[in-house]
């Protein structure tokens, strides 16, 4: 499968909005980086018409090593989650979704 | 935070830019990740995370309402998975508000 990558993201920036490549390479990663530090505060971050990253509590449990049988303790921890929209579900299924049509 | 207050945030701390064009590169970077999704490929962002599709089988759905049987069809989602640093960066933000204990 083919991979998308910073660099093809910038380039399509630079193409867009005529910034220097090197300036559409810091403006991308001054939004991954925003968002990041969002993140990592603990809040959501929505981005309309693709979907929201948020944080989720996750409690003590007690897990166990597969191989050995051996119960060991997982402590409370945060994690990333991602929700695509509606809009962005039906583009990846090849549907054109109205903007209405995303969810909260 | 929404994406307007990303594009805001931004458009404060770029001054040489107009908020249209910051717009535009803020709208320009999840179009190009949703269009790659759409041609079935891989946007990995090293550090942040990776976008990528799964394919979902048909299968028979339930109405929950009703309890009637749906045909659900084969479709693909979109999925994410955060990469080592951002994990990292999320769950120190919880050692920093919860200490947890021992």
């Amino acid at each position: 499968m083919s991979t998308v990558t910073r660099a093809q993201l910038a380039e399509t920036i630079y193409a867009q909005v005529g910034l220097s490549r090197n300036e559409s390479a810091d403006l991308l990663e001054a939004v991954l980086e925003r968002i990041s530090t969002a993140l990592e505060a603990g809040e959501s971050v929505k981005i309309s018409g693709f979907g929201t990253f948020s944080v989720r509590q996750k409690g003590r449990r007690i897990g166990r090593n597969p191989k050995t049988g051996v119960e060991v303790p997982i402590l409370p921890r945060r994690v990333l989650v991602f929700r695509p929209s509606q809009v962005l579900k039906g583009t990846v299924n090849g549907e054109v979704v109205d903007d209405d049509g995303e969810d909260s | 935070m929404t994406k307007s207050e990303l594009i805001a945030a931004l458009a404060e701390a770029n001054p040489h830019l107009t908020g249209k064009d910051v717009e535009t590169i803020v709208a320009t970077i999840f179009d190009q990740i949703s269009l790659a999704l759409a041609r079935g490929e891989r946007v990995e962002l090293r550090g942040f995370g990776a976008f990528t599709i799964k394919q979902r089988l048909a299968r028979t759905g339930r109405n929950p309402r009703t309890g009637e049987a749906v045909p659900v069809d084969e479709k693909v989602v979109p999925f994410f998975k955060a990469g080592k640093e951002l994990r990292s960066r999320v769950n120190k933000g919880a050692a920093r508000t919860e200490p947890t204990r021992g």
